[in-house]
């Protein structure tokens, strides 16, 4: 295996034009499964190299470990579990779950059932004299925002006021100094710093106070681990805020396109509800919200793929590639609901594999089954549909349909 | 079978014969239907009742928070298998291939394959085994018994061998509130199978949640009452421990005194095969129709040096049941080895233990990453500077790396820093106590000259 350079093609995925079909990239992409590119970095683009990476120690998630900073880290605040390495990631995210799941509190995901088919139902129910729906901004947004307000404790009416930070965040993550204005990043540190104001706010007013949401939960928690400080929940908080909801939009939005795509799937899940779980597990490969992990620093000189990456490099992980990889996945290009063995990569793998999967899934699966009980004979109105800027958490920014 | 047509027929209706009816009997016929197997499935099992899992008998069925009918093994598809429960099966004749049942039936085959596992060792003493209050736990009515005596609230347990199980049982005794003594020859719990260092980990894992632990020692007599119920053990170093219940976890006798006759190279060790999962006969030639898996199978592992490994590890009886139903079902060129590194977990102590790799396979071990003080930490094994293992304690989620570094023969010990390196990382003897992994004893002697008579005979052994 050789390592080429192979920049431009990086730059070709990474650009909006490549959003509604990055897939004949990523297979050029995986003809070098270790890319050194001209800033350095290093792109992983195979199901086998990302899994090792994902499960090899001598990597780190946490910024201050790249030899390059990465622009605009030292202004931002304490990191969260999902940008820290153990023990430290370890304990917080035991003490987040320990509100969250097993074996503290087993059934929370799964007793959210009833709750979250009320939201869906309503949300159908609204769309009742509507010419056109569109599945994003009428169902897929405001579906996991409302639940991961309600889970953390903060008030669904405040949305307006963080989807302003929350998009500046994610359109920050991959900033590129070269072709980006700088305004992009100092917005994205300034809607952090923002972010964690509000939250601060809500959470001084949870000490002390009885609560099931996990704001007042992580407050007033005393475990093994003892409390978390203030900071830490806050960025606990903001952590499970954007990724909580952020990732299920489009998981939810790609789910719908692909099932409009797929018509005799789309006639089957009807007839067969139960279809719906490898169903979820399948558009988590196929279409996966998460494309890439950013980065990942190299703590020593590591060998993948017969390429040793030296310490402190950079390494993004082309989650949605290695997802689609032929030599793991066969006839990877199809989507089949049946496949077998389906250990897709939609949710990492090792220590950073998602925390709230379990929710997701739960919250996706609801969605399109009711989608596709209710809507009466749903047409696509623009196929490929526009997509969100950002080729990390990529989907559509709108998905028009039609009823008959 | 020489063709592929006569292949064809044997997956149309041939005859396959399962004796032993769990976990690996139980896979392997799934897998035989999935492969498309229309033949006749036999399935033979000395237990009545619908096969079961294992693994929670020393854990959730013991707390009570799953009944001990509560195990049945999910049943990922229909088999469509005669089933002959409740006889064992006592003999084997590979001349007419027939299973012979204790009642007398025979049971005619095609192929056949052998699952019947292991079985609690007993205590050794015969009456005080039967005492009442004297437990194993290797079956359902087992762990049945031993949590209604739990849940009778007896003054204390005494658990004898500090293996998993017994080590298992003791988590759960602290974990009920049950005042517990563990007692074990080797110095610390585990170490038969993770070495000392690890066995201190879980000495002082154990001390620290209030098991009375007593290593070094043996136990040489159980003394009932005038009721015949269990009341009193006595150590070889003269001291005593009054209890109600005691927990007899002295590991496992694999199940093959009924192919003593049958010409199959069968021992303490299990039943000797190939990588692709069929049995050796006496001599050391491999058989075409019989097949072995799960806990009763001594297998190759090239990753190894070849050596003959056994394993009791509910992973390994699942991957094998895959590969001998395939081989089952093809030609010699289209067999599978079962080449996957093993793995093994346990639950005790609020501790997840796993591990990968064959540790006893070894002569250093060092902990790679995490904290021993805090008992979260990845610990590698390994052999003549290669790594052969990895335990973790509370940090699976590495291992899928270490399986890496063992099936590359990675250099021991594994060089370098990882963000979570512990503060002391330098290897140490894996030290086990006695030849582990290597042959205990001569299970054969052979006999004979000329190279066209030469033969392996099987030397009886005496427990
Ligand atoms: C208490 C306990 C806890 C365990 N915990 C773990 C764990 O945490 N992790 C792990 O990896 N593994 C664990 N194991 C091991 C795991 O359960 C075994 O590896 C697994 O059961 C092996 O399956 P098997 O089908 O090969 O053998 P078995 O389950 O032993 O089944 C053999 C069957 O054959 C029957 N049989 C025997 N002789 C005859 C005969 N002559 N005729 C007919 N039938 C016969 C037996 O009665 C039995 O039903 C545990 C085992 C026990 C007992
Ligand atoms: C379909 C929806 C989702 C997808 C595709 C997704 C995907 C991912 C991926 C790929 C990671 C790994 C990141 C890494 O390794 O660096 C991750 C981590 C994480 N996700 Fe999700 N996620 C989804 C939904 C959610 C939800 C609903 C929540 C919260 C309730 C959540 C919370 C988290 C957290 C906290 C982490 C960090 C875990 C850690 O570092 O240990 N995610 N997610």
């Amino acid at each position: 295996m050789t390592t080429t350079e192979a920049p431009d093609l990086l730059h070709r995925i990474l650009d909006y034009s490549s959003r509604s079909d990055p897939y004949p990239l990523y297979a050029e992409l995986r003809e070098t499964p270790v890319a050194l590119q001209e800033d350095g970095s290093y792109v992983i683009s195979t199901y086998r190299e990302i899994a090792g990476i994902l499960h090899n120690p001598h990597l780190s998630s946490d910024v201050r470990n790249l030899s390059r900073p990465m622009p605009g880290a030292e202004e931002r605040a304490t990191p969260s579990f999902i940008n820290l390495d153990p023990p430290e990631h370890d304990r917080l995210r035991r003490l987040a779950m320990r509100h969250f799941g097993p074996p503290h509190t087993p059934g929370l995901v799964s007793g959210m059932a009833p709750d979250l088919t009320n939201i869906v139902s309503s949300l159908i129910d609204d769309f009742a004299g509507k010419e056109q729906i569109d599945i994003v901004d009428d169902f897929a947004y405001p579906f996991p925002v409302t639940v991961i307000c309600h889970l953390l404790g903060v008030p669904r009416e405040d949305e307006p006021r963080f989807r302003v930070w929350v998009n500046a965040i994610i359109d920050s993550i991959n900033y590129d100094p070269k072709t980006d204005p700088k305004e992009k990043l100092d917005n994205g540190v300034q809607a952090t710093k923002d972010l964690r104001q509000y939250l601060g706010g809500l959470l001084e007013q949870r000490h002390g106070h009885p609560g099931d949401d996990l704001l007042t939960r992580f407050a007033n928690d005393d475990g093994p681990d003892g409390r978390m400080t203030d900071e830490e929940i806050i960025s606990t908080a903001n952590l499970l805020l954007i990724a909580g909801h952020e990732t299920t939009v489009n998981l939810i939005t790609n789910g719908m396109l692909t099932l409009l795509r797929h018509p005799q799937v789309l006639q089957r899940l009807r007839d067969e509800p139960d279809l719906v779980v490898p169903l979820v597990e399948e558009l988590l490969r196929y279409e996966p919200p998460v494309h890439i992990i950013p980065w990942r620093a190299a703590y020593s000189d590591i060998t993948v793929a017969d390429t040793v990456i030296p310490k402190g490099s950079q390494i993004m992980l082309m989650l949605a590639s290695g997802s689609r990889d032929p030599d793991r996945f066969g006839d990877p290009d199809r989507f089949d609901p049946d496949r077998q063995d389906n250990q897709h990569l939609g949710f990492g793998s090792g220590i950073h594999l998602c925390f709230g999967g379990p929710m997701a899934r739960l919250e996706t699966q609801i969605a399109l089954t009711e989608l596709v009980r209710r809507l009466e004979g749903p047409r696509l109105v623009a196929d490929p549909p526009p997509y969100r800027p950002s080729p990390v958490l990529r989907g559509p920014i709108h998905l028009p349909i039609e009823q008959s | 079978m020489s063709s592929a047509d006569t292949l064809e027929a044997f997956k149309r209706d041939g005859r396959i014969v399962i004796v032993g009816a769990s976990l690996a009997g139980l896979r392997t016929a799934e897998a035989l239907r999935d492969k498309g197997f229309t033949g006749s499935l036999t399935m033979i099992g000395d237990e009545l009742g619908e096969p079961y899992d294992r693994p929670p008998l020393s854990k959730q069925v013991l707390t009570g928070w799953v009944p001990a009918d509560g195990t049945v093994l999910p049943r990922r598809r229909d088999i469509d298998a005669e089933w002959l429960l409740g006889v064992p099966a006592d003999g084997l004749d590979l001349a007419t291939n027939h299973v012979h049942l204790a009642d007398g039936r025979e049971v005619p085959f095609d192929r056949m394959l052998i699952s019947t596992g292991v079985r609690a060792r007993p205590w050794f003493v015969e009456a005080e085994a039967a005492l009442d209050g004297v437990f194993v736990v290797r079956t359902r009515e087992d762990a049945e018994g031993l949590q209604q005596a739990m849940a009778a609230g007896p003054s204390r347990v005494l658990i004898i061998g500090a293996g998993f199980t017994g080590s298992e049982i003791a988590s759960i005794c602290r974990e009920r509130d049950i005042a517990v003594t563990v007692a074990e020859l080797a110095p610390a719990p585990l170490v038969g199978g993770l070495g000392a260092m690890i066995g201190e980990v879980a000495a002082d894992i154990q001390r620290a949640h209030g098991v009375d632990l007593r290593c070094g020692v043996k136990v040489t007599q159980l003394e009932g009452d005038a009721q015949g119920h269990f009341r009193r053990a006595h150590f070889d170093d003269g001291s005593t421990v009054d209890a109600d219940v005691a927990v007899v976890a002295l590991g496992g006798i694999r199940n093959t005194e009924w192919l003593r006759d049958s010409g199959l190279a069968v021992g303490i060790w299990g039943v000797a095969c190939d990588a692709g999962c069929r049995a050796f006969d006496l001599n050391g030639l491999v058989t075409d129709d019989i097949f072995v898996a799960g806990d009763v199978a001594r297998c190759p592992n090239p990753i190894y040096e070849y050596r003959f490994i056994s394993l009791e590890h509910w992973a390994n009886a699942v991957e094998q049941a895959e590969i001998a139903a395939h081989n089952m079902l093809s030609a010699q060129a289209d067999r599978w080895p079962h080449l996957s590194i093993p793995t093994f977990w346990s639950i005790q102590f609020g501790i997840n233990i796993k591990s990968v790799g064959v540790p006893t396979f070894a002569d250093e071990v060092v902990v790679t990453q995490g904290s021993v003080p805090d008992h979260r930490f990845v610990a590698a094994y390994g052999y003549q500077g290669r790594v052969t293992a990895a335990v973790s304690f509370n940090n699976a989620k590495w291992l899928d790396h270490y399986r890496q570094l063992i099936e590359t023969a990675a250099p021991f010990p594994p060089p370098c820093p990882t963000p979570d390196t512990p503060a002391d990382a330098k290897p140490v003897p894996v030290d086990f106590p006695g030849p582990t992994l290597l042959a205990q004893g001569a299970t054969v002697v052979v006999t004979g000259h000329d190279p066209g008579e030469r033969r392996v005979t099987a030397m009886r052994q005496h427990r």
